[in-house]
């Protein structure tokens, strides 16, 4: 019954809508609290709400409403925006004719997700909590990133960090909270920002990338840590433009009025966590997508032999721009998450180890392999924020640094294509094993 | 269908085309001949959009391809497979040879397929790891990958290279099948005799120059080249 519901397009757009609108009246409804656990679902669906300042109803039929009108939007640009919809799918389309279903790895991701979404409920220590977002989940999400540009498209950026300064930057531009004036002088609200942080990130992604692209290796990664420092280097010293050393003024913090809905993201960091995991899922969907996709092999054919792409027709600088801009994106999103919820942002958070600390969590769990790269953040993460949270007799901050490079050259004597590594790694070494393929070649031919 | 006209190619200060000048007609096989060094990649580089000449010119069915960038060469009509045959080592020959068809829309089935009939052995193979295939296959798997996107003409960079007699005789015997089918061929080969005895024209290079040209027939028989090419030297050791 549900299968051939779920086979009807319509249906299918229709349920996806409520759902989604269900998550997010949940997400941003009353709370609930230990004594009374469904409270908050309750209420969310129950309580009574302005009709968009009508007439009061109960929230469940605003929501529903909410709902058929996503659902009415959708189809109207499907409809409509077949043009639209003809480019998405011809990046999209798979070079192969039947691309394999794996429900168990379906299964294991849902049943992460289920997980990943009770888990502020589960571990309630507020130091967690705060850990979730500022040092899980937003490094996961930079981790996913950074994954397309060295995992994928096999380019070495040590500058990522700077994505990540120009997304945080944005959002205190656009929300009035740096010295410059926000654009038309209306102070907007963080939410504003994703869009304008995200599109800001791809377009200095590419505008670094076009003249840089062509150098290859070494090279490249020089260029990229320059600019990583330059943008630094700016945030620290066009005290007029960024406030210099001394930092951002407050940034608002982002919230949500549709409809009924009136939301405010506060200083609790739970709201951020949800917040962020949407985000988290929809990149992680979108580079699943993009890795079997005609793209994805595109990317592909450039790491292992930049000739032989070009001779079959690939334009390897396009491809490499694309991957930079895509990568990109997530480290936007990334600022303008911790930009809204530290409320103030310093130059100094913005160095060149923290490019490093995010291409070791892609080293760690394995490049190329977006699983592997969100298990190493999230082990690395948790590991971390443990040693903040209970530090072991005599450890000192900086010790971190020399676990994680003794944690490095683990990997690389054992595991040396990372903690789970991309199937086409695992293929290779497997086969190197039984005799087939050559060890040697099969490693380091890969490596940016 | 193609053209070259006093193409000059420089690496820095060294030149290493003078004012090159050929052609290629539709349906034949043309061989370019040389010892090492004589220019014969650079030529073959500079005719797949990978070193731009200095100077002359580059037409392709009329149109001008001199400043035509490498990769948009494969949706004119021209597929390069490069010297040292240069698949996709860590992806399967079926992945090469989709990866042969990037620049094509529609469906490629019926390629993958013919590929699959004119070389048997990359069928048997097709779940297999480039990197783990014999010289032979690589090779194979190149030519395939460049068929694969239907071109009209096929530049090959010393397919020979490296591959048991036995072998060369097969892709040889392939590269006759491939003109037959209507797809003009230009082979780079210092197997001269195999060369010429599948060829119909051919060009003779020397330092970055062509000294002579001829039917493939008449090469083989010419004295200058069996001399130099064909290991009958009268005063060669």
């Amino acid at each position: 019954m549900i299968a051939s519901f779920w086979r009807n397009p319509h249906a299918r757009r229709l349920g996806i809508s409520i759902v989604a609108i269900a998550v997010l009246e949940l997400m941003t409804g009353p709370p609930g609290n230990s004594e009374a656990p469904t409270a908050g679902i309750r209420e969310s669906f129950l309580e009574a709400s302005s009709f968009f300042g009508l007439f009061r109803t109960a929230r469940w039929v605003v929501f529903f409403f909410v709902a058929i009108l996503m659902f009415a939007i959708w189809t109207l640009l499907l409809w409509k925006g077949s043009r639209i919809r003809s480019g998405i799918s011809s990046v999209l389309a798979a070079p192969r004719a039947a691309s394999q279903r794996r429900p168990v790895r379906w299964g294991v991701g849902l049943a992460l997700l289920v997980l990943a979404f009770m888990m502020p409920h589960i571990e309630t220590d507020p130091f967690w909590q705060a850990a979730m977002v500022e040092q899980i989940a937003v490094y996961v999400l930079l981790a996913i990133g950074l994954n397309v540009v060295v995992g994928f498209a096999g380019l070495l950026d040590l500058g990522f960090v700077a994505f990540y300064a120009i997304g945080a930057y944005t959002t205190a531009w656009v929300t009035g909270a740096l010295p410059t004036p926000p654009p038309f002088h209306i102070h907007f609200n963080p939410f504003f920002a994703i869009p304008m942080a995200i599109g800001i990130a791809m377009l200095a992604g590419i505008i670094l990338g076009a003249p840089t692209l062509r150098l290859r290796g070494d090279y490249l990664a020089i260029v990229t840590l320059g600019f990583g420092e330059i943008i630094t280097i700016f945030a620290n010293n066009l005290y007029g433009i960024t406030g210099g050393s001394q930092g951002s003024n407050p940034i608002p913090h982002p919230s949500l009025h549709l409809g009924p809905i009136h939301y405010v993201w506060g200083l609790k960091p739970v709201p951020y966590y949800y917040l962020t995991l949407t985000f988290v899922v929809i990149f992680l969907v979108a580079f699943s997508l993009l890795e079997h996709s005609r793209v994805g092999r595109a990317w592909t054919a450039i790491r292992e032999d930049e000739v032989a792409a070009e001779s079959v027709g690939i334009n390897p600088l396009k491809y490499k721009v694309m991957a930079f801009a895509i990568g990109a994106s997530t480290a936007g999103f990334a600022g303008v998450v911790t930009a809204s919820q530290s409320n103030q942002i310093f130059p100094s958070s913005f160095t060149l180890q923290f490019s490093i600390n995010i291409l070791v969590l892609v080293i760690f769990g394995g490049m190329g392999s977006i699983a592997g790269v969100v298990i190493g953040a999230l082990i690395i993460q948790t590991a971390y924020s443990f040693l903040l949270h209970s530090p072991p007799q005599g450890y000192q901050p900086a010790d971190l640094y020399m676990y994680l490079g003794a944690l490095l050259v683990i990997m690389m004597i054992f595991r040396p294509a990372g903690l789970v590594p991309s199937r086409r790694r695992k293929r290779e070494i497997r086969l190197s094993e039984s005799g087939e393929g050559h060890m040697d070649e099969v490693l380091t031919g890969d490596t940016p | 269908m193609l053209q070259v006209k006093d193409a000059v190619v420089r690496y820095g200060a060294i030149t290493a085309l003078h004012g090159v000048s050929f052609e290629v007609q539709q349906g034949e096989i043309v061989t370019l001949l040389g010892a090492n060094g004589a220019g014969k990649t650079t030529t073959l580089r500079m005719m797949s959009g990978l070193h731009a000449p200095v100077s002359g010119q580059i037409l392709f069915e009329d149109q001008d391809v001199t400043q035509t960038k490498a990769h948009q060469f494969s949706s004119l009509g021209i597929s390069h497979v490069p010297e040292g045959r240069r698949i996709f080592p860590q992806m399967t020959v079926e992945e090469n040879l989709e990866m042969g068809a990037f620049v094509r829309s529609g469906s490629y089935a019926d390629d993958m397929a013919k590929m699959y009939s004119i070389f048997p052995i990359l069928k048997d193979r097709r779940k297999q790891l480039g990197a783990n295939l014999s010289g032979g296959e690589q090779q194979m798997l190149a030519i395939a990958r460049a068929l694969m996107a239907e071109p009209r003409l096929l530049l090959l960079d010393e397919p020979s290279m490296g591959l048991a007699p036995m072998i060369v005789e097969t892709i040889f015997r392939i590269i006759g099948e491939i003109r037959d089918s209507g797809t003009t061929v230009f082979l780079v080969e210092q197997n001269a005799a195999q060369a010429l005895r599948l060829a119909d024209r051919g060009y003779v290079m020397e330092n970055g120059r062509i000294v002579f040209t001829d039917t493939a027939q008449n090469l083989l028989h010419d004295e200058r080249v069996r001399a130099v090419y064909l290991g009958e030297s009268v005063e060669g050791a």
